[in-house]
């Protein structure tokens, strides 16, 4: 042991008892929240149109893509007179298991309308296995384009808010400007918002053109974090 | 400011010989210890885990009660109730006795720590100690003895391999340390010419100066607190435990709320061992007080110096990283006990004449350049040694080696490909 291996050791002390003027990191969880990250996979939604019609069209592509095999979709004909999606069938039974779902988001890849999206709600802590498979009834969202509130779901305010799309239009990005574009939207958020470009093309808007969601969220994400971006 | 009372050897409480007063005297001092060691092992429960959640930028236990002072209750309330497991290959009973033997002299030692001054109520001089033995430090050594057999056998009894791990761990690095801190203790009593904490503490009241952790040079201090800290099983020297390598080492095997005896009194014997180093070496209840109520003041410096102490235990679990098995024993034979040894011949010659003071010291720097080129020599000649082996994986655990057969990579393609 030489004199800079005793500095050393003191110094293990010194770096300790710094740390106690440091200000603490502990997000208080149950009373607060850490803002999500943008990619998180929460809850499904199943998506409505503007004027009320559902997207799901029955194809039941999702059921067949599910790694962990908990989705089950049957179609039927659309009744002409009153239509529940637009176009020839819908999805006349829906359901998710979430006590088998993985949240691997497959079944949001293969959807071909966008009916299914995941939101960023996970508080959702079930205590009987009914609660545990979601129906049409828990899984479209409202009037409004809104997510049903469920009872035993732990929402705070505008908790919603920040989260994948519902309300979205025709076009793949849910903006009429994206229609015919390569547009990777994973992401969509409250109501519309624009996509982020795709991988190989060169869009660059002052939205989300080129840029990273998480980029896009980071003054979202500094703000609830004090000025602090982690 | 002086501790009044006799130098006497024995309690002073029994002079008017043993009366009714003297009995209901002692079962107050009994139970007021009692409650106390339990009420503050909550406290440096919860104290703990709040300073190092400070050092470690959390907030720490918040939810039960205010500041969250009632977690450990709430841990104990919840250990309580949970299963008592005991093992089919366990002997049952050493195994339930094991946290008993651990606990009971955790309690124990507490007893002989001068907690404050002297008071003389109804014409008794009562000394605020549970009780002032003649072999008073000895008691100490002893009953810390004791408990080491508690962890020895909790792990020895649990017929499992990881707890018997933890129980040779224990046992060795136990009485390694043991012998430093037994030669730091007699520097203590050399210069307080008494055995009685009671004595020791008042040999050192008026100034801090004469503290026996100035008096005495520092080193016997930094050596009692070290060993004392591996004789309490504490970071960086919690080898018998080792939650990473032995998955909790002697209490692997045990719940519910015999695991909880064995936390109860680890944390006992940490705010015991800070108390006996304040005892030691920084004067116990010594302090300046003032003419108000005069009684309180030396608990309160008391109080105040073994929280500082119960401080730096905590600081030390949050700064350093246990010890690995080679070193802990390096720590223990090569450094602390050469060093209390040649520590307590100086002080005796010192006492004696200063002259011959000057000459162990001159005579214990000679021995130590001799010993540490013994050591190089040895490592030297060692590595000499291996250097002759066949060429391979070799692996040398201080002398032991083994050695795998090279392995060579033509004829395993070979192989592979025919």
């Amino acid at each position: 042991m030489g004199a800079l291996d005793a500095v050393n050791f003191f110094g293990g002390f010194k770096q300790s008892i710094k740390q106690v003027l440091e200000p603490r990191v502990t997000t208080q969880y149950p009373k607060e929240k850490a803002p999500k990250p943008p990619r998180l996979h929460g809850r499904h939604v199943l998506n409505r149109y503007e004027d009320g019609l559902e997207k799901c069209i029955g194809c039941e592509l999702c059921a067949a893509v599910c790694p962990a095999d908990c989705i089950y979709v049957r179609g039927a004909d659309n009744n002409i007179e009153d239509p529940t999606s637009p176009g020839e069938r819908y999805g006349y039974v829906y359901e998710i298991n979430y006590l088998r779902c993985i949240h691997c988001d497959l079944c949001v890849e293969a959807c071909p309308t966008e009916a299914i999206t995941e939101s960023k709600m996970f508080e959702f802590s079930f205590t009987s296995r009914a609660d545990a498979i979601y129906t049409k009834n828990e899984l479209v969202v409202d009037d409004e384009g809104h997510p049903r509130h469920q009872p035993w779901e732990d929402w705070r305010d505008a908790d919603e808010e920040h989260t994948s799309g519902w309300m979205r239009a025709t076009s793949p990005s849910g903006n009429a400007e994206t229609e015919g574009k390569v547009q990777w939207s994973a992401e969509l958020g409250y109501g519309k918002r624009y996509p982020e470009a795709g991988q190989s093309d060169n869009r660059n808007d002052e939205l989300t053109g080129n840029i990273s969601v998480r980029e896009v969220e980071k003054k979202k994400i500094s703000v609830k974090l004090g000025g602090k971006v982690r | 400011m002086p501790i009044l009372g006799s130098v006497d050897l024995g309690d002073p409480l029994f002079a008017h010989g043993f009366g009714l007063a003297v009995l209901v005297t002692i079962l107050v001092k009994v139970l007021v210890a009692f409650a106390a060691l339990l009420v503050s092992v909550m406290l440096m429960i919860w104290f703990e885990r709040k300073v190092i959640s400070d050092m470690q930028n959390r907030i720490g236990p918040n939810r039960a009660g205010p500041f969250g002072l009632l977690q450990t209750l709430a841990d104990g309330t919840k250990l309580f109730f949970k299963e008592d497991l005991l093992p089919t290959r366990a002997d049952k009973f050493v195994f339930r006795l094991a946290p008993l033997l651990v606990l009971v002299p955790a309690f124990l030692m507490f007893v002989i720590v001068p907690v404050g001054g002297v008071v003389t109520i109804a014409n008794h001089v009562v000394e605020l100690q549970v009780a002032d033995p003649p072999i008073g430090i000895l008691f100490m050594l002893v009953v810390s003895s004791i408990g080491v057999y508690g962890t020895m056998l909790a792990g020895w009894s649990s017929g499992s391999k990881y707890p018997l791990l933890g129980s040779i761990r224990a046992s060795a690095q136990m009485i390694s340390y043991e012998a430093a801190m037994g030669l730091s203790v007699i520097v203590v009593i050399l210069e307080s010419h008494a055995l009685s904490t009671r004595a020791i503490v008042e040999s050192q009241a008026q100034h801090f100066w004469q503290w026996n952790v100035l008096r005495l040079g520092v080193v016997p201090f930094i050596i009692f607190f070290i060993a004392s800290t591996a004789e309490l099983n504490r970071p960086p020297f919690d080898l018998a435990e080792g939650e990473s390598e032995l998955g909790g080492g002697f209490h692997t095997e045990y719940s519910s709320i015999r695991f909880a005896l064995f936390f109860l009194a680890e944390f006992m014997n940490t705010i015991t061992m800070s108390a006996v180093v304040v005892t030691l070496f920084f004067g116990g209840p010594d302090g300046p007080g003032f003419h108000v109520v005069t009684w309180l003041w030396p608990i309160l410096w008391f109080l105040g110096k073994t929280a500082i102490f119960c401080y730096i235990q905590v600081w030390i679990r949050a700064s350093l990283p246990r010890m690995r098995y080679d070193q802990l024993m390096d720590l223990g034979w090569k450094r602390l006990i050469p060093l209390s040894l040649a520590w307590l011949l100086i002080v005796a010659a010192m006492i004696y004449s200063v002259a011959w003071g000057f000459a162990v010291i001159a005579g214990s720097i000679v021995a130590f350049v001799l010993i540490n080129r013994a050591v190089k020599v040895s490592a030297y000649r060692r590595k000499e040694a291996e250097s002759f082996l066949p060429k391979g994986r070799v692996t040398s655990i201080s002398g032991a080696k083994t050695v795998m057969a090279p392995s060579d990579p033509a004829t395993t393609y070979q192989e592979t490909k025919g």
